[in-house]
């Protein structure tokens, strides 16, 4: 797969190259491509794509989000997870046996939840599911929220980035495809996840970046490197 | 994420103070770092932004030519106004201000006016006839919590750098005299724990806020308790102890 | 915008063809654009034009309230442009007036243009221009402003947005008009364009000019629209241009120094979901 040195690219810059074929982030017209987004120029397998350096999350199928409720119905709780739009948790799509009016029993306003999006009609109308092995309601711990479009930093190259940083901090991490990010651990351990959270956030587009985390959390807890 | 706290967040801040620890690992009584740039609007007689950690507020002050009121014809007159600009907060709505920005520019404009801060007596020109008329006008650019403080710094440096134009009387401008520098300092508490200059987290769960203006001889000029909680009497004198040494610092700042 | 009277014998345009400020009819006053200003805003940016000072800031795509205003098939543009009480020499009172609400629709209508408005169905884009000092040209400091803070939040667009005035003044042609000059010239005509293919998206002229002067204002102002979308551009590329000097020092801190490594820039892109325990 070809990689090139990235750019950052604008709406409506041209993105020239010989037989490309519009990717994610870009727009074609008059035979031509042009960037849609202020992103990343990303050449792969003859597609060009853009990927994202700032906004929303736009929910795909699959990904785990956490939400938080923001709204209750007698069948199902409204949650917010980041989005343009809320995303409906039906009662029936919860892992527990809910009578009809009864939902307030498992769920209140404010609480946060780990779910998995279900479905995305053309309307954009987004469902949500509770009901997947290791999804749950969070207790305890601690919640940070990172740009969506920094997320896939953070999770790294088949999840190594955050496995780098649970190794060391000892933490119980959750990271949502929608930019929030739950933390459980010694508060010491905590503080220590959400400070490198903070860095990867910041300088996402630098390369050699999970080495320095390493080399980074190494320091802080006196391995040798 | 949306102005509901969740349950989550609140037990995480109360657990973490109540070991003494802050999200941003302020001590209690540890205000943030202010940074004061004055001046910058030109169209003013007098301008400062001012950040309070991440807070972004503008005043701008305008003074003009008028008439004083009936009542107090030797006194030029001081008017002071507060927008929650919506670009500093997704919670900030369209439409006339609201009651909480009412508040801040009532609670700015009395730590001012009861410190006499500026003698509106020599805002007098003719009595009766011709007064300078001040505007102060609150602009909140970027919204992280303890506005009354931020908004406050920024209408007093706003005026340390104000200058009355004397242009339409013929005369040379001169700076606008200040006689007093009140400074604010809010407190809030959370469960029973008080902390001062409450961040975006804390000010949204907090339980009560109080306010102390003190001016740079130790005394209290003005006071407000908000929010739908309490205060202990000896909480509130450790808060009048807190804004006067807190204050001290603060005031070299908005007067270098 | 009244009160204010030409300085006795001062002329708009002299015998050099010098304006009241010294710039030549086709020249632009100084630009600074900067992207990225505010925490809370998910897209912002801060313009200096001339002696404007200008903030933008974007919120959205989010649900639009109230529900009748949303559309069932795309998003739709909101837009507030406001005069800060202090930015006119003579105090403005706070809040909207009909000046404010016109130049907030056509605005709205401009960016209307180029967003792609059928990704969000039912939702709101919010773009909040103020002008915290103003000499004239503030709906174009603005525009040019509210587009930089949509590419900031990440909002998909065809093409940046770009807006500059021209008009007459002495009975001269001139790009992007003064305080002085668009309270004393005799026409001026804001106008705002899609870079990439020349659409017009706004347009409003008042005053007095021939056909022939207008195309001459035209040429002036979409010539000078191409240096000013270089400096949205530029804006933009300087907000997340982490350079790795700035990843080393913040290292520096903590951490010991890290091994050399060409400087470059990369980004990985997983495809996979989030990493669950």
């Amino acid at each position: 797969m070809e990689r090139e040195t990235r750019e950052v690219v604008i709406p409506g810059q041209p993105l020239e190259g010989p037989g490309l074929r519009p990717g994610s982030g870009t727009y074609s017209a008059g035979g031509r491509i042009f960037a849609a987004l202020l992103g990343i120029r990303d050449d792969r397998g003859g597609e060009v794509n853009v990927i994202p350096l700032a906004g929303r999350y736009f929910p795909i199928v699959g990904d785990a989000v956490i939400g938080q409720v923001i709204e209750m119905g007698v069948g199902h709780w409204l949650l917010d997870i980041n989005a343009p739009y809320p995303a409906p948790l039906h009662a029936t799509e919860s892992p527990w046996e809910v009578e009809y009016g009864d939902t307030g029993s498992f769920l209140g306003i404010g609480d946060l939840v780990l779910v998995e999006v279900l479905s995305v009609d053309e309307n954009r109308r987004v469902q949500v599911t509770m009901q997947r092995e290791g999804l749950e309601r969070l207790e305890g711990g601690q919640l940070v929220t990172v740009a969506p479009a920094k997320v896939p930093r953070l999770i790294g190259k088949k999840g190594s980035m955050v496995s780098t940083i649970k190794n060391y901090t000892k933490c119980r991490i959750f990271v949502g495809q929608n930019g929030r990010v739950w933390i459980d651990g010694k508060p010491e351990d905590v503080a220590a996840t959400v400070e490198v959270i903070r860095l990867i956030e910041r300088f996402a587009q630098a390369v050699g970046l999970t080495e320095t985390v390493d080399r980074y959390l190494a320091h802080k807890y006196r391995r040798s490197g | 994420m949306s102005e509901l706290v969740s349950e989550l967040l609140r037990s995480s801040i109360k657990k973490e103070l109540a070991a003494g620890r802050r999200a941003d690992g302020r001590a209690l009584d540890e205000p943030r770092p202010l940074r004061i740039q004055k001046g910058l609007v030109k169209t003013a007689e007098g301008s400062a932004r001012v950040w309070l950690g991440d807070t972004d507020v503008l005043v701008g002050v305008k003074a003009g030519l008028g008439e004083p009121y009936p009542d107090t014809p030797n006194s030029g007159v001081l008017t002071t106004s507060a927008e929650l600009n919506q670009m500093a907060s997704p919670t900030f709505e369209a439409g006339p201000p609201s009651a909480e920005a009412i508040e801040i520019a009532r609670v700015v404009d009395r730590g001012i006016r009861e410190s006499k801060a500026v003698d509106m007596g020599k805002l007098c020109i003719v009595p009766g006839e011709k007064v300078w008329v001040l505007f102060i006008d609150i602009h909140v650019l970027d919204y992280h919590g303890n506005l009354f403080d931020a908004a406050s710094y920024a209408a007093m440096a706003a005026l340390t750098s104000a200058v009355l134009p004397g242009g339409k009387l013929g005369i040379d401008d001169k700076p606008l005299p200040l006689d007093h520098t009140p400074v604010s300092v809010t407190a809030a508490k959370i469960g029973s724990t008080i902390l001062v200059d409450p961040a975006l987290d804390e000010e949204a769960i907090a339980d009560a806020r109080l306010t102390v203006t003190t001016d740079e001889n130790g005394d209290i000029r003005a006071m407000q308790k908000g929010l739908n909680g309490s205060f202990k009497f000896d909480e509130v004198q450790k808060a009048i102890a807190t804004s006067q040494r807190v204050g001290k610092a603060i005031r070299e700042i908005i007067l270098k | 915008m009244g009160g204010m009277e030409l300085e006795k014998g001062m002329k708009l345009i002299d015998e050099n063809g010098r304006r009241i400020d010294g710039r030549r009819p086709d020249e632009l006053r100084p630009i600074k654009i900067e992207a990225g200003v505010l925490k809370r805003a998910e897209g912002s940016a801060y313009v200096e034009w001339g002696n404007n000072k200008v903030l933008a800031a974007v919120y959205g795509p989010r649900e639009a309230h109230p529900r009748h205003n949303q559309k069932a098939e795309r998003a739709i543009v909101q837009c507030r442009y406001n005069m800060a009480p202090f930015s006119v020499t003579d105090r403005k009172r706070p809040g909207p007036d009909r000046r404010s609400n016109e130049i907030s629709k056509v605005i709205a209508e401009a960016f209307s243009n180029v967003i792609f408005l059928e990704q969000f169905p039912r939702t709101a884009v919010g773009v909040y221009i103020e002008v915290l000092q103003a000499d004239a040209g503030t709906r174009c400091a603005g525009i040019t402003a509210g587009s930089v803070a949509l590419a900031d939040a990440g909002i998909p667009m065809k093409d940046l947005v770009v807006a500059v005035a021209s008009g007459k003044v002495g009975g001269v042609v001139c790009l992007d008009l003064n305080k002085e000059e668009d309270n004393f010239g005799e026409a001026d005509v804001p106008m705002g364009v899609a870079p990439r293919t020349g659409d017009l998206v706004l347009l409003q002229m008042d005053g007095h000019l021939t056909a022939a002067e207008f195309d001459q204002a035209m040429k002036y102002s979409m010539n000078a629209a191409n240096q000013i979308y270089e400096l949205q551009r530029d804006a933009l590329r300087r907000r997340y241009a982490v350079s790795l000097e700035d990843l080393k020092v913040e290292m520096q801190r903590e951490a010991p120094p890290p091994a050399e490594e060409e400087p470059k820039y990369d980004v990985y892109y997983d495809a996979q979901p989030g990493v669950q325990e």
